[in-house]
């Protein structure tokens, strides 16, 4: 079981900000593929991957990030703080 | 010893100054940025602003601690609101304090350019003609390579 989060517009693709999914994938590239095949709002959140980006247990990370122990992972557009 | 906060409620900028100020100590150099929701000749009518709570806070830790160890600083402090604010309204600012002013400048710029696109922010627009997601700008991912 993980945590995923969504933030900004893949949150509101997605439909909800937190969700908790059964999953045994490695890596968040994996676990993004599972996501994709569920719905198609997640294969319309998850269509342009290089607008996407991705943090494990709150830090920053890559798709092929390994989510073994891994107990949060959280999707988001480039961020504009500031 | 960064000071760090993130809220949603307004700050105010004299007596974040005055509280940062009493509170370094070997400073002779404060520098302040503070960054205003712009009204984009009028035709904004709000911003909000959503954050990853956790992350946020840890992300700008981080940024404050490297910023710490590239320079020589007396002090540094952040505050970040979230939420929805209006035209003209205080949306952070970043203080620094050093020795010398030459650290505290560089020190200012180098938290401000990664808190742009390293710290989990991000900003939607409310106007007239509708709401929408502000993109980050490849202006912002270039400023971080001159550090």
């Amino acid at each position: 079981m993980i945590d995923v989060l969504y933030f900004a517009w893949v949150r509101e693709r997605i439909g909800v900000p937190k969700e908790r999914v059964e999953t045994e994938a490695p890596t968040v590239a994996a676990l993004v593929e599972e996501l994709r095949a569920r719905e198609e709002r997640y294969a319309m959140a998850f269509a342009d991957l290089a607008a996407i980006r991705v943090a494990v247990d709150q830090e920053l990370a890559g798709f092929d990030a390994p989510l073994a122990g891994a107990r949060e992972v959280a999707f988001f557009p480039p961020m504009t703080g500031g | 010893m960064a000071d760090i906060r993130v809220q949603a409620g307004p700050f105010d900028l004299g007596r974040e100054m005055d509280r940062f100020e009493a509170a370094v100590s070997g400073a002779g150099a404060v520098v302040s940025f503070t960054g205003l929701v712009r009204d984009e000749g009028g035709r904004l009518e709000a911003m909000e602003i959503e954050h990853y709570p956790g992350m946020t806070e840890r992300a700008v830790a981080a940024i404050a601690a490297e910023a710490e160890r590239r320079w020589r600083l007396a002090g540094c402090l952040v505050v970040h609101r979230h939420g929805r604010l209006g035209p003209g309204e205080r949306i952070m600012m970043v203080a620094t304090a050093a020795p010398h002013r030459a650290d505290a400048f560089a020190a200012a710029e180098f938290l401000m350019d990664y808190l742009k696109s390293r710290a989990p922010f991000w900003k939607k627009e409310h106007g007239a003609s509708g709401k929408a997601w502000v993109a980050a700008r490849d202006a912002d991912e270039d400023a971080l390579r001159r550090w």
